[in-house]
């Protein structure tokens, strides 16, 4: 008798949860907290919300990538992965992906022609591994804008510059009025950032290319990169009189017109746009430090752990395609700042910088990320080196230029 | 000790015939046995197991995830050949070495001050100990804010006149470690003092009283005499106050994330940012390694005259 009760019970729990089959609650890890980042990753919540039966359970990890990515991969290690989560395009999750932890979404990106949609295509190379694709690539973020205050120029009585051979040509005139001429946070990602877009823009693409993607030291050993280091030692003095930790507040800086320019990823333009700044009247930017017009283009993708469940698999594919969709395209960049990944869908708002950016992405002009191209580990070296020259005054250009070779050399 | 114990227990059961059976060995004091399983378990399988296992991996190229690849020494070379590493180990033991001797002095004379019954001590007790119920998060993002030259202590001396006073260490690649060590000073010193005045009021009264009848002075009576009866707790504050300089971490994070520069990087942050950041669980593992060499050689010595010593005069 208590054993038929029992598989009685058992049966309804069967049934129960078979006749609500099609409704899954998925997780979604990430580490978007901030309000610009909340506010988009809410788009993502009501898309799949509005459009399937499964239901969006949001996990965000506050902290930022290097708190989120062990608390994931310890997950999935674990055996109770998310549903999705979130990592940077590149070779982040590489190694998960080899042993086989990933859910292989190539039907969907065949299905959904992932391959025509994607642009720039670099971003759907990045998703795939031995010709499989393993991510949905949702957003575009670059490095490589430099941000000037047109009021601080004007203080200093000089044109605002229109490339990094003009700035600095407008160094003096800016130090005699008062004013720093390149605002550097002190975290040691901030100084490699500017560095890799200083490589870009005056090393030129293909000596960038051969450094960052063929790991050629003699090339990073060159006089290409000798003027690079040079420019990144000169701005080194150039930043001198300013001290701040994070990246806003450097920025805040070029918002307050204390400081005349900041080399930083094109998140910074959320900061000109919170304080009520007006691009092309308060502010400039130059892609590329108007030298090289070209963006490098890392941002975020998700990936999909493999659960064994399939309707949580369907329910994993039905959002991937959901990501890439035009209208939640759309509604999560425009939140966030960031560029969409597909050329074909427009902006809500899109403002004198934003347009020079989609001009960029529509004419090709692109590079992979350093994310892309570098191992983590070669990231967090070279993070190390530039910090320690930006802060050791007593380094000079040709130390650090041997050093990073040597980093390059040893890069897998 | 033991031993002798219970050979002693065994010829008293010997002795009386009545109780024919003698109990095994294995099953006397058995509930104490029983209740300290799940501890010996938990130090053998967790603190053991997990050491053997990092050190095992930290000979392997393991990235993200653990594997066995064997790749010999190459972590430790690469290890002992990055600059980062080396100032770590150079800023932990400037760290180590003043924090030490700093904590014990400062406690001690705090101490001993509250010891010589003044008025209202509980009030001062308890405004030294404070800080130690704050998490080293919260010291190291109070000091930063305390030692900003904007905002702290040097905007405020320039307010007040004095335009050309600079205290700013935080920014300063050569002093930056003194700023650390004065936020792990106000916070640790607190605790340290509370166990050596627990340790000063199990002195005897009649110790202080025959002092004062030969007429040794207060100094030289706490120098010469209380110290040396303390020794007990300063073992105590001693393996306290290394621990914590062994785990620095969470402080630095919050006060200077290891800047300017990499002029304050310490060794546990070197394994979080190689086994975290970089995404290098090998060359984490192969600097955990290290730090556990490092504190085995200073401990083990020290731990066997301390304790081993104790053993032969008792």
């Amino acid at each position: 008798m208590k054993l038929t009760t029992k598989m009685l019970g058992a049966t309804a729990i069967v049934a129960a949860s078979a006749t609500a089959a099609n409704a899954v609650e998925m997780e979604v890890m990430h580490w978007w907290t901030s309000g610009g980042e909340a506010a988009a990753v809410a788009q993502f919540a009501e898309a799949l919300n509005n459009n399937t039966d499964n239901t969006w359970l949001d996990g965000a990890i506050a902290g930022g990538g290097d708190v989120a990515r062990p608390v994931m991969v310890s997950r999935i290690i674990g055996g109770d992965p998310p549903a999705a989560f979130q990592f940077n395009h590149g070779r982040q999750a590489e190694e998960l992906v080899e042993a086989g932890l990933l859910l292989d979404l190539t039907d969907v990106a065949e299905e959904q022609n992932w391959a025509e949609i994607i642009n720039p295509p670099s971003l759907l190379e990045a998703c795939t591994y031995d010709g499989r694709v393993y991510c949905a690539p949702v957003n575009i973020h670059s490095w490589q804008w430099m941000w000037l205050s047109n009021a601080a120029f004007e203080t200093a009585g000089v044109e605002v510059p229109q490339s990094w051979t003009e700035f600095v040509e407008t160094v003096p005139a800016l130090e005699e009025a008062g004013i720093t001429p390149l605002a550097m946070g002190g975290q040691a990602w901030q100084q490699n950032g500017s560095f890799g877009v200083m490589a870009i823009a005056l090393a030129g693409e293909e000596a960038w290319l051969a450094v960052n993607r063929d790991k050629d030291a003699e090339v990073a050993r060159g006089p290409e990169y000798a003027r690079v280091f040079e420019a990144f030692g000169a701005a080194r003095d150039y930043s001198a009189g300013l001290q701040v930790q994070d990246w806003n507040q450097a920025t805040n800086a070029v918002i307050e017109d204390t400081a005349a320019a900041q080399i930083m990823g094109d998140w910074a333009q959320g900061e000109f746009a919170l304080a009520g700044e007006v691009a092309g009247e308060d502010y400039s930017c130059l892609p590329g430090l108007g030298e090289v017009a070209v963006l490098d283009t890392g941002g975020d993708a998700f990936f999909f752990p493999v659960t064994g469940d399939p309707e949580m698999e369907a329910a994993q594919k039905e959002l991937a395609a959901l990501l890439l969709s035009p209208e939640v395209q759309v509604a999560f960049n425009s939140a966030k700042g960031s560029l969409p990944i597909r050329g074909d869908v427009d902006l809500t708002t899109v403002n004198e910088c934003t347009q020079k950016g989609l001009d960029l992405l529509a004419a090709g002009q692109t590079l992979p990320s350093g994310n892309e191209l570098l191992s983590p580990d070669t990231i967090t070296q070279l993070n190390d080196l530039m910090t320690q020259f930006w802060n050791d005054t007593s380094m000079t250009p040709a130390d650090v230029q041997e050093q990073y070779a040597q980093i390059i050399e040893s890069a897998s | 000790m033991a031993i002798a114990d219970t050979t002693a227990t065994d010829d008293r059961v010997a002795d009386r015939p009545a109780s024919a059976k003698k109990p095994m060995r294995l099953f006397r004091n058995l509930m104490p046995k029983l209740a300290l399983t799940p501890m010996a378990l938990t130090a053998v399988v967790v603190f053991l197991g997990g050491t053997i296992w990092t050190v095992v991996y930290s000979f392997t190229s393991s990235g993200l995830l653990p594997r066995l690849d064997w790749v010999g020494l190459e972590q430790y070379d690469r290890l002992w050949s990055t600059t980062k590493w080396i100032v770590s180990i150079q800023n932990l033991a400037l760290y180590g070495f003043l924090s030490l001797i700093f904590t014990l002095v400062i406690g001690f004379t705090l101490a001993a001050m509250l010891d010589r019954k003044i008025r209202g001590e509980a009030v001062f007790r308890t405004i030294f100990l404070y800080p130690f119920a704050l998490s080293f998060i919260v010291t190291g993002l109070v000091w930063q804010w305390i030692l900003n030259p904007d905002y702290g202590v040097q905007g405020v001396v320039r307010s007040l006149g004095w335009e050309s006073f600079t205290f700013n260490p935080l920014n300063n690649p050569d002093i930056v470690m003194y700023g650390l060590l004065i936020a792990g000073l106000w916070q640790g010193t607190g605790l340290i003092m509370c166990i050596m005045l627990a340790g000063l009021r199990g002195i005897d009264e009649d110790i202080w009283k025959a002092t004062r009848v030969d007429g040794i002075g207060t100094v030289k009576t706490y120098v010469q005499v209380i110290i040396p009866m303390m020794r007990p707790v300063f073992v105590t504050s001693v393996v306290l106050i290394a621990s914590g300089i062994i785990k620095l971490y969470d402080l630095v994070v919050a006060q200077t994330s290891g800047g300017p520069g990499i002029s304050s990087e310490v060794p546990a942050k070197y394994v979080m940012t190689a086994m975290f950041g970089g995404q290098n669980l090998g060359q984490g593992f192969a600097a955990s390694s290290m730090m556990l060499l490092g504190v085995v050689i200073i401990l083990v010595p020290w731990a066997f005259l301390e304790f081993g010593g104790r053993k032969k005069r008792v």
